[in-house]
């Protein structure tokens, strides 16, 4: 199944994850290839949020929880004893299902993460602000009110926020989990569109419960059911002749 | 049936008399306090009652100047805050984003129960405790005085602002910390920038309602800050705050004497400052509501 990919940017081998004693991910592998869209697709808790917050560590907030296997950026294993968490999810953004910003002003929102990440200087902090919000195609919408609350902004420009704050810090690869469960059809149109941009200069990798949706945007998607990734492959491939009877199920709406 | 027709309007009165006896007793009370103050204004300004430098209620003639009594309560007031609010305000940071579920069990109740210490017996604690250990750390006559005073009061508030700032930082949704996490902050950063931020308009309220608590506090004042009416100036001083004016020396005037009508003039006064803290503290915390919400 790794095989189809051939320019990989990120690597999964024999994933497993416990949430205590439960098992929650089996045994997965699978790769993301550079400068392409992956997504991740599976009935509700068959575990695709689960894995993707485990490519950028955010599942080390979780009391309890443990990763075993590997997961490699460029070759190298982000899970490595000596690897910096921080340093790991600057180059590995990630956009969440509820779009979340800061309860600060549009301009500071995309600041926030230039400063933390070490960029003082004003003129660079607002040139960046800007390209991020130009790339996100929000910088239209927003130029005159750079100032306003983020919170006055409607929901799909808020997620367009988000990924505006995510680019910001110039990641590696960027992590999408369910981004448009909660927007209207042409607010997710729009995201849509972006992410197509987005994977000339990012590798995505995206979960959707929505099968039209990866269908319509990405290049690789993964199947996940109960914990397991049943098939991996090329999207056309999955969802024109998928090589297992419960992929077919599932993109043919038998289950899930 | 008429008779249970009856009887279902008698308890309406009956509830409705009760929902209707605070407010009554509160519109009683203000009537009372105003009324018995007024008599002494036909003797004297407001603004010199206000702004007077002397009380001397008892000489002859008397002079009834409240401003030492008015910095008094401000100078503990604010020493107090100058405790409570680091205090208080680092104990709700740890005990909502650092300590782990079972500390915080503990920790959280305990503050609390630190509410219910009767006043006095931390009076009691001001006078044997940190009265001699002022009076040996600053080499002064009298441990008794405004820093005391600030300490005391200090520890009465940290349960208020402890308690509500760790309700307002606990519910900071988790999406926040989230973003910040996955744009490479760390737990410091993710805490100081935009955890106690979001917090922000809810932990001023907290504060301010401290600084209510504070202010109105009686008996430990009484107690512990010295008791003598003059501007204070610095806070190894003794001072003597509003209420402790009012408790020490209502029992010793003649009702209808121009001393009586200044005293419930001072309770006005505490009355309108209070009032205007909580007032405050109720407009921060509607804007808390609608920029989170």
């Amino acid at each position: 199944m790794v095989n189809s990919v051939t320019n990989m940017r990120m690597e999964v081998k024999n994933l497993n994850f416990y949430y205590g004693r439960n098992l929650a991910l089996k045994n997965i592998n699978m790769g993301i290839e550079n400068n392409k869209v992956t997504a991740v697709i599976g009935p509700s808790g068959c575990g695709k949020s689960t894995f993707i917050r485990i490519l950028n560590r955010m599942n080390d907030i979780i009391i309890g929880s443990r990763v075993e296997g590997e997961i490699l950026l460029d070759g190298d294993n982000i899970y490595a004893p000596q690897v910096d968490v921080v340093d790991i999810r600057r180059k590995i953004g990630m956009v969440f299902q509820k779009s979340n910003p800061f309860p600060k002003s549009i301009f500071d929102n995309i600041a926030y993460g230039l400063k933390i990440n070490g960029i003082s200087n004003k003129t660079e902090i607002t040139d960046r602000v800007e390209m991020s919000l130009k790339n996100s195609a929000l910088w239209e919408e927003v130029r005159d009110r750079l100032d306003d609350n983020a919170f006055e902004l409607s929901g799909g420009q808020q997620q367009r926020l988000c990924i505006a704050r995510a680019l910001a810090i110039e990641p590696e690869v960027i992590l999408f989990d369910e981004p448009c469960s909660a927007l209207d059809p042409i607010s997710t149109a729009k995201i849509e569109e972006l992410i197509n941009q987005l994977k000339e200069r990012y590798t995505i990798a995206i979960v959707t419960h929505n099968m039209q949706q990866a269908a319509r945007i990405s290049d690789y998607t993964g199947f996940f059911l109960l914990g397991e990734l049943i098939e991996f492959d090329k999207t056309e491939k999955i969802f024109t002749n998928p090589s297992q009877k419960q992929t077919e199920d599932y993109i043919t709406g038998r289950f899930g | 049936m008429q008779l249970k027709k009856k009887k279902e309007k008698l308890l309406e009165w009956l509830f409705l008399f009760f929902a209707f006896l605070s407010n009554i007793l509160l519109v009683g009370i203000i009537i009372i306090l105003f009324k018995e103050s007024l008599p002494l204004f036909k003797e004297i300004k407001v603004l010199d009652f206000l702004l007077g430098r002397h009380w001397y209620p008892t000489y002859d003639p008397a002079e009834f100047g409240i401003l030492p009594l008015i910095l008094g309560s401000l100078w503990v007031t604010i020493g107090s805050l100058l405790v409570a609010v680091p205090l208080g305000l680092g104990a709700a940071i740890y005990i909502s984003e650092i300590a782990s579920t079972s500390l915080k069990e503990i920790l959280k109740p305990v503050v609390e129960v630190l509410a219910g210490i009767p006043s006095v017996v931390l009076g009691f604690f001001g006078m044997v405790v940190i009265a001699p250990f002022l009076q040996e750390v600053f080499k002064l006559p009298t441990g008794l005085n405004a820093l005391n005073g600030s300490i005391l009061l200090g520890i009465m508030a940290i349960p208020t602002i402890t308690s509500i700032s760790e309700d307002c930082l606990s519910s900071v949704p988790r999406g926040f910390k989230e973003a910040s996490y996955a744009l490479g902050a760390n737990r410091w950063e993710t805490m100081i920038k935009v955890t106690v931020p979001a917090a922000f308009s809810g932990i001023s309220s907290a504060v301010i309602l401290g600084m209510g608590r504070a202010i109105g506090e009686t008996m430990t004042v009484l107690m512990v800050a010295g008791g003598s009416a003059v501007i204070p100036h610095s806070f190894l001083q003794p001072v003597r705050t509003m209420t402790a004016t009012i408790a020490a020396e209502m029992g010793e005037t003649a009702i209808g004497s121009e001393h009586y009508y200044a005293l419930f003039g001072i309770a006005v006064v505490l009355f309108i400052l209070t009032l205007i803290f909580n007032i405050i503290a109720d407009l921060v915390a509607q804007r808390f509501r609608k920029r989170i919400v």
